[in-house]
């Protein structure tokens, strides 16, 4: 998979993709079919493993040919050594997690450096939905308040935070929308929160 | 989907002693063994299936001699099957001291011109994969695309990984660990004291008195196949069915899970070996490829070179996810290609040999992606010594 390639399917992944070092080993939580990797592998000779818990993703890796591991995001990342890998992702996924804390915790073990996106819940048609009354329902939060997989609802400032508190380092935040970065307004404009994080020496 | 077909067994002959791990060795031998579809030009797209406990080199297809024998794993090899016999040349071979026509404790030991019986050299799952790798070499096949199998078949795939590191692409892993536990090895001493307490084992050498120690095999499978069902699986199958519509108020049957499984112990102990029940089991026993790195694992598969695929089943308590999760972790440790899948299959161990979509989607799209793979690297045969574990 090239660039162009991602940039279509996933413009956010493809966003993403700059601020991974080439050659470099990847792990990537909550990796879905695959894509990311896909591209990291093919494009930046990046070695990395995903983690999936879903059967019909695992089987969309093998068919990649990523590596894929399957298991609950939920139990850590145990099978994992300290330090092994460069670039931690978890990407939109985090906030499905009930243990989000510990994750990020495991996620700050295994990385030099991790990139955590999740939708943002002070996305303005967000709060325009909370004014009216309602839970906001959107691209990003395509769910019913009754029917979601995303536990946790969090915005940029809330997540800075829980990435100090876990001994994460904040070195870049970007608010996506469209996979596109917002300059003006990010926390209000940005439907996805991008970070990119540093484990503190 | 359709069957490889008719299939007639092989027989080589070795001449050239094989020295085994105990430090005995084996002098004139024969392995028989099965193979289905093509070698290519390349000799690149051979995949050697290894069996477990009760099976043999009768993998796929049905056998020439009994229309009603058909290979064990057959719903996973064939053309257009997971493991596509179009694409890849498998071979199954049975192994030594096994009852299905590999040299064994039935056959004549030559320096006595008796039945080995127990006199029949303790062999590992290592010296099968070295008497294996002669069979490769016979058949001219210097790297195979993958070596796969399940539970005990998983332990000599993983061991290829270790052993002979250039001679397979892909090691594929199935149900399996990397040793036994301490649960696993009292099932298997239960068994094996089952058979040795039957008066009829005069000490392995009850082909000499004319029989079998049919009721001794026949509680070492009983115990044994409890450990291939899950509880669930149990539960499910049998509950608490009785026989007839009352208890008996007896010893005999009342329960369909007891009928079962005395109607299973009968129809093993009819076909299978007790000497090599016996063997088989401490191969299981011994199994333990970290035993030299003082029990660490990721040092014991640091010369690996295949890539892996480890698959476990969650209601699987013999080998459970969580002896895969050892291998998975020594490999990650490693860092070798390693797809691993847990597949939530309900039939405990035996699920390895069962139709799962989940699972055999896994293999198809696993052994589809790497067909067409190029053999690396003019690899020479490497004939590695038989080690002596110390």
């Amino acid at each position: 998979m090239n660039f162009a390639e991602l940039n279509q399917l996933r413009p956010d992944l493809a966003f993403i993709a700059h601020w991974i070092a080439p050659n470099t080993q990847v792990l990537d939580v909550g990796c879905g079919d695959g894509v990311m990797l896909d591209y990291l592998q093919t494009d930046k000779s990046c070695q990395g493993y995903g983690i999936e818990i879903e059967d019909d993703q695992v089987l969309a890796c093998a068919k990649r040919g990523v590596q894929v591991i399957q298991q609950d995001m939920e139990k850590g990342l145990g099978l994992f050594d300290d330090h092994a890998f460069a670039t931690v992702l978890c990407l939109s996924s985090l906030q499905m997690m009930k243990n989000v804390e510990g994750l990020l915790t495991d996620i700050a073990r295994v990385g030099r450096e991790a990139i955590v996106s999740f939708p943002n819940f002070a996305y303005w048609p967000h709060r325009l939905a909370l004014l009216q009354g309602r839970m906001p329902v959107s691209k990003t939060l395509p769910y019913q308040w009754y029917d979601t997989p995303n536990l946790r609802c969090a915005t940029i400032g809330d997540f800075t935070e829980l990435a100090n508190s876990v001994g994460l380092e904040v070195l870049e935040c970007v608010a996506l929308h469209n996979g596109q970065p917002v300059e003006w307004l990010p926390n209000w404009r940005g439907s996805l929160a991008v970070f990119r994080l540093r484990r503190k020496s | 989907m359709s069957s490889v077909g008719i299939v007639t067994p092989q027989i080589h002959r070795f001449s050239e002693p094989l020295l085994l791990q105990s430090g005995a060795s084996i002098a004139d031998y024969t392995l028989m063994f099965e193979t289905y579809g093509q070698l290519n030009s390349t000799r690149s797209n051979a995949v050697l299936i290894c069996h477990a406990l009760n099976a043999s080199h009768h993998v796929a297809g049905i056998a020439a001699d009994d229309a009603g024998d058909i290979g064990w794993w057959d719903n996973m090899i064939g053309p257009g099957k997971p493991l596509d016999t179009n694409h890849f040349f498998v071979i199954g071979v049975n192994n030594l001291g096994s009852c299905f026509g590999s040299t064994g404790p039935m056959h004549i030991n030559p320096a006595t011109g008796k039945p080995y019986g127990a006199d029949f050299p303790v062999v590992t799952v290592e010296d099968w994969v070295n008497a294996q790798a002669r069979l490769a070499d016979v058949l001219g096949i210097t790297q195979f695309a993958a070596v796969m199998g399940g539970s005990l078949g998983g332990m000599q795939a993983l061991s290829w990984s270790t052993m002979y590191p250039d001679r397979l692409r892909h090691c594929v892993v199935i149900a399996s660990t990397a040793k036994l536990s301490a649960q696993n090895i009292a099932f298997n001493d239960v068994a094996r004291q089952a058979i040795v307490s039957d008066p009829d084992f005069h000490g392995g050498d009850f082909y000499a008195h004319n029989v079998v120690p049919k009721s001794g095999l026949r509680v070492a499978r009983m115990v044994g196949h409890i450990t291939y069902l899950s509880n669930d699986d149990m539960a499910e199958k049998f509950g608490r069915d009785l026989k007839s519509d009352d208890y008996q108020f007896g010893f005999g049957v009342d329960f369909e899970i007891e009928s079962y499984l005395r109607y299973q112990g009968d129809k093993f102990s009819s076909y299978f070996d007790a000497n090599t029940y016996l063997l088989i089991t401490k191969a299981l026993d011994y199994f333990d490829p970290a035993r030299k790195y003082d029990g660490n694992l990721t040092q014991a598969l640091a010369m690996t070179k295949a890539q892996f695929l480890v698959i476990s089943f969650t209601t699987d308590w013999r080998f459970s996810p969580e002896r895969s999760h050892e291998i998975v972790r020594a490999l990650l440790s490693n860092q070798r290609n390693v797809t691993y899948a847990e597949i939530d299959a309900p039939h405990g161990h035996d699920a390895f040999l069962l139709e799962d979509a989940r699972y055999m989607n896994l293999v198809r799209a696993y052994f589809e992606r790497i067909k067409d793979e190029r053999p690396e690297n003019a690899i020479s045969v490497t004939k590695k010594s038989t080690e002596v574990r110390a």
